[in-house]
Order: C-alpha cells, then sequence, then structure tokens
C-alpha cells in the first residue's frame, strides 16, 4: 500500500474565463495532515473544491489511493470516503443539529461508539442535539461542519478554513479536536491561514502562490524558519504566538 | 430518547410548534372530518369536497416547490392525468372499481414516467428554464386534452357514472344518522376525505424521513449536499416523481367528486396559479401544513367571498360609495387585495409566520 493516500499531478482549473490553477502538483501522506497554506486568493480552496469535483480539473490528474478522480462526480468522490468541510462551514441551517449529522451516516443510522467519540471531541453538540443548526454560533457552526465530517469513518478529511472567524478559545478547542483526530490515524488536508493552528497539528506542508505550489516540506521546518515564513506567507511570526 | 405517542407517530413527529397553529390544524381536521354533519346540505360538502382534493394536490406540489425548491409550472398537469385516468375509463361504460383501480394506475403510470422524463432532461438545467420546460409541457398536454375529442370530450370534457355505492341515490342504512342520510355523497365525501388523509400523512412521513432531510439539504445547498455524497438530480427527480404521483391521486378524486372532467376543471393554467400555487405560497412553502392551511383560506374565499361582500355591501346602504366598492361583482378585486396583503404581512407563508413567532423559545435538547 502507497504511502500516498491523495496525488495531483499538474492540475489546472478554469473558472469561467478565469484561470485559477495553474499546475497544482500535490501529495498528501496516509494517516498524516498535510497543511495547505497561501495568501488570499493563491488558489487554496479551488483546489480543494477541485479535488472535490465541485470545480473540474481542465488539464492534469487527481488519484485517491491510486485510482483517478479527476472526472468524477462530486457524489461519487464523497462516496469514496472524502469528506469535505467547506470554508463557508457546510451546515445545513434550516435542520437540526441531529438531522444534520444523520445526513453524513452512510445508512442513517449512528453507530453509537462512533457518535460517542464524536460527542467526546465536541461535547457542545450534544446539548444541542435537536436545535436547528441556524442558531448554533459561529464556533458551533464549525464543530457541526467537523463532526459531520468525521461521524463515519473517512479516508480523506479536506477542510477550508476551520478557524476562519472563530474566537481564540474556539480555535483552540478546534487544535485540541485535530491534534486527536491525528492521534486516530485520520488524513487530513487542511487549508489554514492561522498559522498557530497549522504549526500545532500540521505534519507536512505546501504552500500555494498564484495557482501553484511553490513550496512542499515538513510543517516543523516551516515553523522553525521564520526567514521562509516570511518570504512564502508575508508572516510576521510574532503576531501568530 | 422517549417513543413518541400515536398522533407523534402519525404526523412523523413534525408537531406544529406554535400553539394558534396547532389549533387550526385541529379546526381544520375536526371541520372535515365532521363536515357532513356539523355542515349539512350540498354546497358546504362541496367546499368541504373541495377543500379535501385541494389540500392534497397543494401538499404534493410543496414537496416540489418547498422542501426541493424546484419551480415547477406542470403540476396541474398530472392533476389532470389522475382526473382524465378515472374519467376516460368510465365514461366508457365500464362502472366500477376496477376501472376506476386501472384508469389511475394507468394515469400514475403516465405521470411518473413524464416526471421522471422532465426531471431528468431538464434538472440539469439553470432554474429559469426547467421552469419554462415545465410550462411548455403542460401547454402541450392540455392542448392534446382539448384536440383529442374521441378520447378525452375535447373542450366539453367528459361525464360519466361511478359505482353505484358512490351515486347519490345509494343508500348506505335506512335510518338517518345524526338527521343526516347516510347516501352515496356522504360516502363519496369520506372516500376523498380518508384518502386525501391518508396521503398526506404519507407525504408527512416522506418529508421528515433521511430522504426528506436530504431534500431540504439541496434545497438549501445543492453543492453541499453533493459533498455529502448525494446526488441532487436524482433526488429531485425522486421528489418531482412523488409529487406528480400523489398530484395525480388528487385529480383523480376531482373525477371522483365532480363526476365530470374537462380541461378547465382540472388542467387549466389558472388551477395552477390561482389554486396551486397561491395555497403553496400563502399557507407557507418547505411545511407541508402550510398549503393545507393555505387550501382552506383560499377555497372559503373562491366560495364565500361573494356572499359575504352581499351582505356587507348591504349592511353598508346608507353610506355613500362603499355599497359599489364591496359589491359581490368586485369579489375577485378583494380576493386579489387579501392575497396581496398576506403575501406582505406574511413573506414565509402564515405557517412560517407562525412557527417563526415560536422559534425564539428553547429546543428539546438531547
Amino acid at each position: 500500500m502507497s504511502d500516498i493516500l491523495l496525488s495531483l499531478s499538474g492540475v489546472h482549473t478554469h473558472i469561467g474565463s478565469y484561470h485559477i490553477l495553474h499546475g497544482v502538483d500535490l501529495s498528501v501522506r496516509r494517516g498524516k495532515v498535510t497543511m495547505l497554506l497561501g495568501r488570499n486568493g493563491a488558489g487554496k480552496t479551488t483546489t480543494l473544491r477541485t479535488i472535490m469535483g465541485l470545480w473540474r480539473a481542465s488539464a492534469g490528474a487527481i488519484a485517491l489511493d491510486g485510482r483517478a478522480i479527476t472526472d468524477a462526480a462530486t457524489p461519487d468522490i464523497a462516496r469514496m470516503g472524502v469528506a469535505y468541510v467547506p470554508e463557508t462551514m457546510g451546515i445545513f441551517s434550516q435542520l437540526t443539529v441531529r438531522e444534520n449529522m444523520t445526513l453524513a451516516t452512510a445508512n442513517g443510522r449512528f453507530d453509537e461508539t462512533r457518535l460517542e467519540e464524536t460527542f467526546g471531541f465536541f461535547p457542545v453538540l450534544k446539548t444541542k442535539w435537536n436545535d436547528r443548526a441556524g442558531l448554533l454560533s459561529g464556533g458551533q457552526k464549525q464543530m457541526l461542519a467537523i463532526a459531520r465530517a468525521i461521524i463515519e469513518r473517512r479516508r480523506l478529511l479536506v477542510v477550508d478554513e476551520p478557524t476562519k472567524g472563530l474566537a481564540p478559545a474556539i480555535i483552540d478547542h478546534l487544535i485540541e479536536a485535530m491534534n486527536r483526530l491525528k492521534q486516530a490515524q485520520t488524513t487530513i488536508l487542511l487549508v489554514e491561514q492561522n498559522f498557530h493552528m497549522a504549526r500545532s497539528v500540521g505534519d507536512d506542508v505546501a504552500v500555494m502562490d498564484d495557482g501553484v505550489i511553490v513550496h512542499r516540506g515538513a510543517m516543523a521546518d516551516l515553523a522553525a524558519d521564520e526567514a521562509l515564513q516570511q518570504r512564502l506567507l508575508g508572516l510576521n511570526l510574532a503576531s501568530h504566538q | 430518547m422517549t417513543r413518541p405517542s400515536l398522533l407523534g407517530r402519525l404526523i412523523s413527529e413534525d408537531y406544529p410548534r406554535n400553539r394558534v397553529l396547532a389549533g387550526l390544524l385541529i379546526i381544520a381536521f375536526v371541520g372535515l372530518a365532521l363536515a357532513p354533519f356539523l355542515f349539512p346540505g350540498t354546497r358546504p360538502l362541496s367546499v368541504a369536497t373541495r377543500i379535501c382534493i385541494f389540500i392534497l394536490l397543494a401538499a404534493s406540489y410543496d414537496v416540489v416547490l418547498g422542501y426541493t425548491g424546484i419551480v415547477s409550472f406542470g403540476h396541474a398537469m398530472f392533476f389532470g392525468f389522475g382526473a382524465y385516468g378515472v374519467a376516460i375509463m368510465l365514461a366508457r361504460g365500464w362502472v366500477g372499481w376496477d376501472a376506476m383501480a386501472i384508469g389511475l394506475a394507468a394515469a400514475l403510470a403516465l405521470s411518473a414516467a413524464v416526471a421522471a422524463l422532465i426531471g431528468l432532461i431538464s434538472l440539469r438545467v439553470k432554474a429559469i428554464f426547467f421552469s419554462m420546460m415545465t410550462l411548455a409541457v403542460a401547454s402541450f398536454a392540455l392542448i392534446l386534452a382539448t384536440q383529442m375529442r374521441d378520447l378525452t370530450g375535447g373542450e366539453d370534457g367528459l361525464t360519466f357514472r361511478l359505482p353505484p355505492a358512490l351515486m347519490p341515490s345509494f343508500r348506505l342504512v335506512a335510518e338517518p344518522l345524526f338527521g343526516v342520510r347516510i347516501d352515496g355523497r356522504i360516502l363519496t365525501y369520506y372516500l376523498i376525505f380518508g384518502t386525501s388523509l391518508a396521503f398526506f400523512l404519507l407525504l408527512l412521513r416522506i418529508v421528515n424521513s433521511p430522504f426528506g432531510r436530504v431534500l431540504q439539504a439541496i434545497r438549501e445547498n445543492e453543492f453541499r449536499a453533493e459533498a455529502l455524497g448525494f446526488s441532487v438530480v436524482l433526488h429531485r427527480t425522486l421528489a418531482g416523481v412523488i409529487g406528480a404521483c400523489v398530484a395525480t391521486i388528487a385529480g383523480a378524486l376531482l373525477a371522483i367528486a365532480l363526476r365530470y372532467n374537462g380541461p378547465a376543471a382540472s388542467m387549466s393554467f389558472e388551477i395552477m396559479v390561482d389554486s396551486i400555487l397561491l395555497m403553496a405560497v400563502i399557507g407557507g412553502m418547505g411545511t407541508l401544513y402550510g398549503p393545507l392551511i393555505g387550501a382552506v383560506l383560499i377555497v372559503l374565499a373562491q366560495y364565500y367571498l361573494q356572499p359575504g361582500m352581499e351582505i356587507l355591501s348591504s349592511a353598508l346602504s346608507g353610506f355613500p360609495v362603499l355599497p359599489a366598492l364591496f359589491h359581490p361583482d368586485r369579489w375577485l378585486l378583494w380576493l386579489g387585495v387579501l392575497f396581496v396583503t398576506i403575501v406582505y404581512f406574511f413573506p414565509s407563508g402564515v405557517v412560517g409566520r407562525l412557527r417563526a413567532l415560536s422559534a425564539s423559545r428553547p429546543a428539546r435538547s438531547a
């Protein structure tokens, strides 16, 4: 079994007349957390949406566990075990927390052990179980979106900026949850602007700029190299402590 | 987790969540269940029959529009298929339950096939093109119904006899019950009431099932639903087929109630806009109780607004202008004013507004 679960080779994506991805090469290792970093507009979200088939790759190849998914329909990709948590949280606000979670199960029934495990990550969801998802706070919505992605055992979690707009205390809670998922050998591709979170959970890192990957390596190496951070991300680490 | 009560199971735990709404639903249910005894006479029975049929029809449309977000202008076509299915069989002189069943089965098959075809072909296109497509297909079906005189009776339609047990001359028991003679008209009413109730509860079960939740998820955000592994086209097509089949059953009930069917009675654009669409919008989309309330309000307005205005106009005879303003001939104007007022003050429909008032209360937790 290959060490690589997901691979993108020379992926180009056009949205209308705009050429967004210019040949993305990316590998996600099995059981590891791969961070996809980059400035706003670098093409991170487009990369995730292209992986999910929400936007079609106009060239290049995407493979999941060696199987080509470049032209697969989004529902088929999801059924192959890829869970996507979009930037906009991806919850259904008119449905209850329970109904949101039920939608993510394979047969409409919960594995009780898995459900209790998920409640362990996000205890607040248990208390809000029958509340409409639209009434949850921003942090709780994000927790629900991630909980929905992990309620079934997935091969790959694709998560887009889970910390966006959240309070620091909630971010710390999400970091803790991500680290517990990581300990459970869950493979995660995580887009993140919050360097504190990236440094706390990432194993590998890829940095994007203008639709291409400009850096690949270990997250720990990037976290230790302030000059590289400054060059790739324009970061002043002091502001992210 | 506590086991729901019998009522809870019947309504698939889709509780009204508002006391006023619960009261209105109880009044509607009791009023319709006991209509022949509470409001004796031919006209009230016709009104109650029409309410039952249009509750089912508007509810079936809400599965398509309210739960799935598909704007279809072709729903009256499926209503017409059901009415013609029964009418064509019975008008051929084969008066029996088996003829009605065969006619309904053929209509259901036709509706399911047409709905599936429209769905698979056109749900991939943008919403406005889908709406135009349904309008075109419905117009085509209406033209066919008026042109195929040998089969459908053309503009004149078809008049027919029902099985003996449903004819007014039939007596179930010799003595009146609570002063009401239990004849074929009453049996027809309860056949329609019972069928409408059963299929309304079935629709409640469907929209509250995992399938119904997927439909709601698709309505809210189809990309998110796809990312969870649900095929939008397949689910929307299935919803369209379910809505079409239930509308077909409502159409068959209309034909049974009228002992007649023609293009204006069941397939016209007026049925689509003045009844189905208005009932769903005024009652509140995305909740089956909305079309129920909408159907009651609109059918009552269609039948009683004009007589009510006649009384009002007479009562205001001593005043200038007012008697003319409320003259019974102007009932359509006031019906329009009533609709505009309801839509203005209840943009999410009567049920949506009532539920929104209760939404601030804390919900049940696990």
